[in-house]
């Protein structure tokens, strides 16, 4: 079944207004993608009927509140198919869920002469934490290089490979290009080495059905926010054995079993790893948002932004100094371009004064506009509720900037 | 030559022609960077750039018959535009002027508004690396 364009488009009001004169056009989503109704109320709701500070409260209301907060758990481990919800370590984000790993991990099992593995699509999120343990450790950074489609030389991964890999930290789908890895096989060939992976699942965990036991990665880290969720929560998913083999992250209260002067002995997981008081109304709005996918569907909404995807290359390639950025042959719907002779904040700019939010720059991702000769790039990128008349707005918008320079 | 307050009048009523239509602004001020004086080559380098843009600018100033010279380039056309806009109302005068100029245009075309909160702060750079420019070269004449 497809998505019915207009009863979506309703749960989210954000989308129902005016910019500059024109009503907005939201492609800005792989940057943050916009919320339903139903995560609005579930934040509401939590203030309004259920705040509580959750775990060991001997009321009704904190009760209620950690009921919710572990169903919520609960729900996001369905949603990526872990074995259990002691698996899913909430963060503030995707950048903290990768910088856990590094500091916890990396400081346990990273010594002077490990190597790190990422690859020239990463995010600057998940370079720095690597750069920052390497310097501090002696450890080497590896990269795997790319083809000017924007896809990973899966040779040149392998090659890189040996007994002294012991992190390959990369990303599912790019935040720059679209570019989906072939990550099933790049963890089993850093498993075959011994190395454990990292996904930075940032982008691919909105547009993709995510299986972690059929991955079999170690770690994935992901934002609510990029999924329908609010802003300031992530996860961080771990098998229980890895995570149980890593120091704690922080250090504070619900991170302990026993606290005396002389020594304290640590909580299990996933609590180990939650130091203070969580996030707890973004959590449990970020159920609703999970709620929210699922009742649509990953499939189908995989279909629709597919099209969409499809849609909006067709269109805009037949504008005259139009060139696309990232050519790879799996993509998530996002759409990198360039306009012969024209600066991309230019481009965003004017497509702003249309109403059209697109994102222009290096997308934190300064190595990879490096490899790629650019300086940035304008990138739509397309959600649930876009439509296709929204495609053929963003065309024209495109063709008329076009024109200025490409005549 | 005209007052920088007229100047600045001039501007603003050019502003109000264009009128709320966001898109039509932008390509005037796109159109007005055309108006820059060649920059030359040899000067485009990182010593030379704005810091706190996001766009790459570059400035530089020389002292013309005890007037200040400005010369000043962008990678972006809208960045140009921009600085194109403050050189018409600043260059060839003398140090002083340019010290004490209270630039009211920028508020009264609603500048920040056209250009976004980013670009309001690269634009607020570049107004006080002109004015540094300005007392430097105010500081050699009084040397």
């Amino acid at each position: 079944m497809g998505i019915e364009i207009e009863k979506i488009r309703g749960l989210f009001p954000v989308l129902h207004q005016e910019v500059h004169g024109k009503p907005l056009i939201y492609f800005d989503n792989a940057a943050t993608t916009q919320k339903p109704q139903a995560v609005l109320d579930a934040l509401t709701n939590y203030y309004e009927k259920d705040n509580s500070n959750i775990h060991r409260g001997a009321h009704a209301l904190a009760d209620r509140a950690t009921r919710y907060f572990e169903e919520a758990r609960e729900t996001i481990q369905h949603f990526i198919n872990a074995r259990e919800s002691a698996e899913v370590i909430f963060t503030k984000g995707t950048t903290e869920s990768i910088n856990l790993v590094a500091s916890t991990f990396g400081r346990k099992f990273i010594e002077k002469g490990d190597e790190i593995i990422i690859s020239t699509l990463e995010h600057h999120s998940n370079i720095v934490p690597w750069q920052m343990l390497c310097e501090e450790k002696g450890a080497i950074l590896k990269i795997i290089p790319i083809n000017d489609a924007g896809e990973i030389l899966f040779d040149e991964f392998e090659k890189l490979l040996s007994a002294k890999t012991k992190l390959v930290s990369i990303v599912h789908a790019s935040n720059a290009l679209g570019t989906i890895n072939p990550v099933k096989k790049v963890i089993a060939a850093a498993h075959a080495v011994g190395a454990k992976v990292l996904l930075d699942g940032a982008q691919s965990t909105s547009h993709l059905t995510i299986d972690v036991q059929d991955l079999d990665c170690d770690f994935m880290a992901f934002s609510a926010h990029k999924l329908y969720g609010p802003t300031g929560l992530g996860v961080l998913y771990g098998k229980r054995e890895v995570l149980e083999s890593m120091p704690p992250y922080q250090g504070g209260g619900e991170m302990i079993k026993e606290v005396t002067f002389e020594k304290t002995t640590y909580n299990e997981i996933p609590f180990k790893f939650e130091a203070g008081t969580p996030n707890i109304g973004d959590v449990i709005a970020f159920k609703a948002a999970i709620d929210f996918i699922n009742q649509i569907g990953k499939e189908t909404i995989k279909a629709h932004e597919d099209e969409l995807l499809s849609y909006a290359s067709e269109q805009l390639s037949q504008i005259k100094g139009f060139f696309p950025v990232g050519t790879a042959a799996e993509k998530v719907s996002v759409l990198s371009f360039n306009i012969n002779a024209m600066h991309p904040y230019d481009v965003g700019m004017m497509l702003d004064a249309n109403g059209i939010a697109v994102r222009t720059g290096h997308h934190c991702t300064q190595p990879l506009m490096k490899r790629l000769g650019l300086e940035g790039t304008v990138r739509a990128s397309f959600s649930v509720y876009n439509s296709k008349s929204e495609i053929e707005k963003l065309a024209e918008g495109v063709s008329r900037i076009a024109r200025i320079k490409n005549k | 030559m005209s007052s920088i307050q007229e100047v600045q009048d001039e501007i603003v009523s050019e502003f109000e022609i264009l009128g709320d239509d966001k898109e039509s602004t932008i390509y005037y001020i796109m159109e007005l960077g055309g108006s820059l004086e060649e920059f030359p080559d040899q000067e485009r380098i990182e010593e030379n750039t704005i810091k706190g843009c996001q766009s790459k600018v570059w400035l530089i100033a020389d002292e013309k018959d005890g007037k200040v010279h400005f010369q000043a380039d962008s990678n972006t056309d809208i960045t140009k535009g921009l600085i194109s806009l403050l050189l018409r109302v600043l260059n060839y005068r003398s140090p002083e002027e340019i010290i004490k100029a209270e630039l009211d245009f920028v508020e009264r075309i609603g500048m920040g508004s056209i250009i976004g909160s980013q670009r309001s702060n690269g634009f607020a750079s570049m107004i006080k690396q002109i004015k540094l420019y300005a007392l430097a070269i105010q500081t050699k004449q009084n040397a």
